[in-house]
């Protein structure tokens, strides 16, 4: 049996069978082909071609200018990024995890409280909600620079008139740690502009949060609501116990969204990254290509073969937990 | 519900009816939480009226007199002067050569695949919809190398591209862009045509119209509200795209308008008022679709969640 033939079929599966030769004319035949084998090589040939290719060439020593010169290196630069650059790739892999873990207390958190909060038949709760919202429309890209220029500008911006006490403060500059820890002869930790650049990215994740909770909220029924309280539940247990249960799908979906941002985070540390210290793995991987280690083809996909690895879990997870189910599903 | 809140008088009966008629004893509670929500709502936009609020100001009267304080003199000359130095109306005509076609062939595509794996069931349609959900999932940093190797080695004619080569071309941009949204968007597009009724592909085809009927006349147009609300959603995320513009378009004057920003802080601005300026310049057309098309925009981010 055809792929044509398969797709006709199960078009046409209805508890009584039918025809079959009559539905799939030639035409429609092609059309349906060309439907869905058009926009599937464009996105394979420019998605999954080279997410593989990142995989094979981080085995390889090649410079990016000639294929005769590319040699098979094995674990080569897998083992100059641990012993070599370790002190670069680990710190970075340390401010990944950060922004992970910060941006699940920080913005989630807060963002389900207001949500919650707004979620109370609040007067002008558009525009509250509005207000929140809006940094989330801008790019991480502008954040910075707004920041940059109005907060954290280090003679007379905001944050160093309110907290600076009359001094100077270099807020994106200043690689001191707050916290750290020695492994091996590297001091690893939070730099103090790297915090800046988290108080950054918090508030533009905060509204984004606050919406899907807010959508995840309006579909709680309030009969549930009532049920708590008329047993006496006080508000966070009723919220701990009633309402966040029934909110599991959006959780799944924020825990996904923060996990593959926390991965992906770019645009602001690549522009406000000046005197270093703020690292995380998807500027490594660039700076192989664009930066002081240009033409570094291996090194680069090897950052990126361990950004992959990283989020592959998340990926195989959330991809099956949606899916499952759905061969038998759908129909039509 | 506000009539009946400040109604003073009411029975037990009527007081456990509704929930909201149970925060009646809690009057304060209620002022604490319009008190909280105001000033957290003032503090979020301080970074945004800051900037617009420097941006109309002389840097050196800034420097002087410190943010918080009153204006002597408001101009437009850090607008005029970003507008000139950074070449935003050519900055902005770049954005437009990517962006419309982009959009565009995004949401055709996507939602033709959206409609071929969720209208009809075959040997392959769930393993589609995987391998597009899994795609937009990725970080772009994972393909970056391999794919700039590729537009390198891809020539273009001189009058479809400067360089000679997709690297450095708009086209170049325009392509990624496609093939990743579409990730996003065909996993949207296929949640949502899978909840329309199946009797339209049975009626479709007793009717005798083909597939590109189907799709064009009778699923597209009932799946207008996801469009529109994936349109708005893209604009905002092609617009703000950094990432893609920095690595394969690395000619400055090139760039559309958002990866422009990263040649600023350099010779051309020196001061912190002409940076808020020229933030606004690139935030403004977001901003405008944000609040023109709120209603879109929160259905999109919603739709992309709903099913989880």
């Amino acid at each position: 049996m055809t792929d044509a033939t398969a797709v006709l079929d199960a078009a046409t599966k209805t508890k009584h069978k039918v025809k079959k030769s009559s539905m799939f004319k030639g035409r429609d035949r092609t059309v349906f082909t060309l439907m869905v084998v058009v926009p599937t090589t464009l996105h394979v040939l420019l998605v999954w071609v080279p997410t593989i290719a990142s995989i094979f060439l981080s085995f390889t020593d090649w410079n990016g200018i000639r294929f005769s010169e590319m040699g098979l290196v094995g674990f080569e630069n897998y083992w100059q990024i641990f012993t070599v650059f370790e002190k670069d790739f680990f710190q970075a892999l340390l401010n990944n995890a950060m922004l992970l873990v910060f941006l699940f207390v920080g913005p989630t958190v807060f963002g389900m409280g207001l949500a919650y909060l707004l979620d109370k038949n609040i007067r002008g709760s558009r525009v509250y909600q509005s207000a929140f919202y809006t940094p989330v429309v801008l790019s991480l890209a502008v954040v910075g620079f707004m920041w940059q220029s109005v907060i954290y500008s280090t003679e007379n911006g905001l944050a160093t008139e309110i907290f600076g006490g009359g001094e100077a403060v270099d807020w994106i500059g200043n690689q001191e740690f707050i916290f750290s820890f020695a492994i091996n002869g590297g001091e690893y930790g939070l730099s103090k502009n790297f915090l800046a650049i988290l108080v950054a990215i918090a508030w533009r994740h905060t509204g984004y949060i606050m919406v899907l909770y807010l959508a995840g909220l309006k579909s709680v029924d309030n009969s549930l609501r009532e049920a708590a309280s008329l047993d006496g539940a006080n508000e966070w247990q009723a919220f701990r116990r009633v309402i966040f249960p029934t909110l599991k799908p959006i959780n799944v979906v924020i825990a996904v969204i923060t996990v593959i941002e926390a991965l992906r985070a770019f645009d602001i540390i690549f522009v406000l990254n000046k005197p270093r210290k703020t690292e995380v793995l998807s500027i490594l991987t660039t700076n192989n290509l664009l930066g002081e280690g240009g033409g570094n083809v291996g090194r680069g996909s090897a950052y990126a073969a361990i950004l992959f690895l990283l989020c592959l879990g998340f990926v195989i997870w959330y991809v099956t937990n949606h899916y499952k189910g759905s061969q038998e599903g759908a129909e039509s | 519900m506000t009539v009946v809140d400040d109604a003073p008088t009411m029975n037990a009966d009527e007081a456990s009816a509704s929930f909201e008629q149970n925060k009646q004893p809690i009057r304060p509670a209620r002022v604490l939480l319009y008190i909280f929500l105001t000033v957290t709502a003032l503090v979020w936009l301080v970074p945004i009226i800051g900037a617009i609020y420097a941006s109309f100001r002389p840097f050196s009267e800034t420097v002087s007199e410190g943010y918080f304080s009153v204006p002597n003199t408001l101009t437009l000359d850090n607008y005029k002067n970003a507008w000139e130095q950074g070449d935003i109306l050519k900055k902005y005509w770049n954005t437009f050569l990517i962006l419309v076609p982009a959009l565009t062939l995004t949401l055709f595509f996507s939602s033709m695949v959206a409609f071929a794996a969720s209208r009809y069931s075959w040997k392959f349609n769930i393993s589609l919809l995987v391998l597009f959900t899994a795609g937009n999932l990725l970080p772009q940093q994972i393909i970056i190398q391999p794919l700039f190797q590729m537009y390198n080695r891809v020539p273009l004619p001189e009058f479809l591209s400067n360089s000679g080569r997709l690297n450095g071309s708009t086209w170049g941009l325009i392509l990624i862009h496609v093939a990743f949204q579409s990730g996003f968007c065909t996993f949207v597009l296929s949640n949502y045509m899978k909840l329309l009724p199946k009797s339209l592909n049975e009626a479709a085809r007793v009717d005798g119209a083909g597939v590109w009927t189907l799709y064009w006349q009778i699923i597209m147009p009932l799946t207008r509200p996801a469009l529109a609300a994936l349109a708005t959603l893209e604009f905002t995320w092609i617009y703000n795209d950094f990432f893609w513009a920095v690595v394969l378009e690395q000619q400055g004057a090139d760039r559309p308008i958002t990866s422009s920003l990263a040649n600023l802080g350099g010779e051309f601005f020196t001061d912190d008022n002409l940076i808020a300026a020229a933030s606004m310049y690139v935030a403004a057309p977001t901003l405008i679709v944000y609040f023109a098309l709120q209603k879109h925009f929160i259905a999109g981010l919603t739709l992309g969640a709903d099913k989880g």
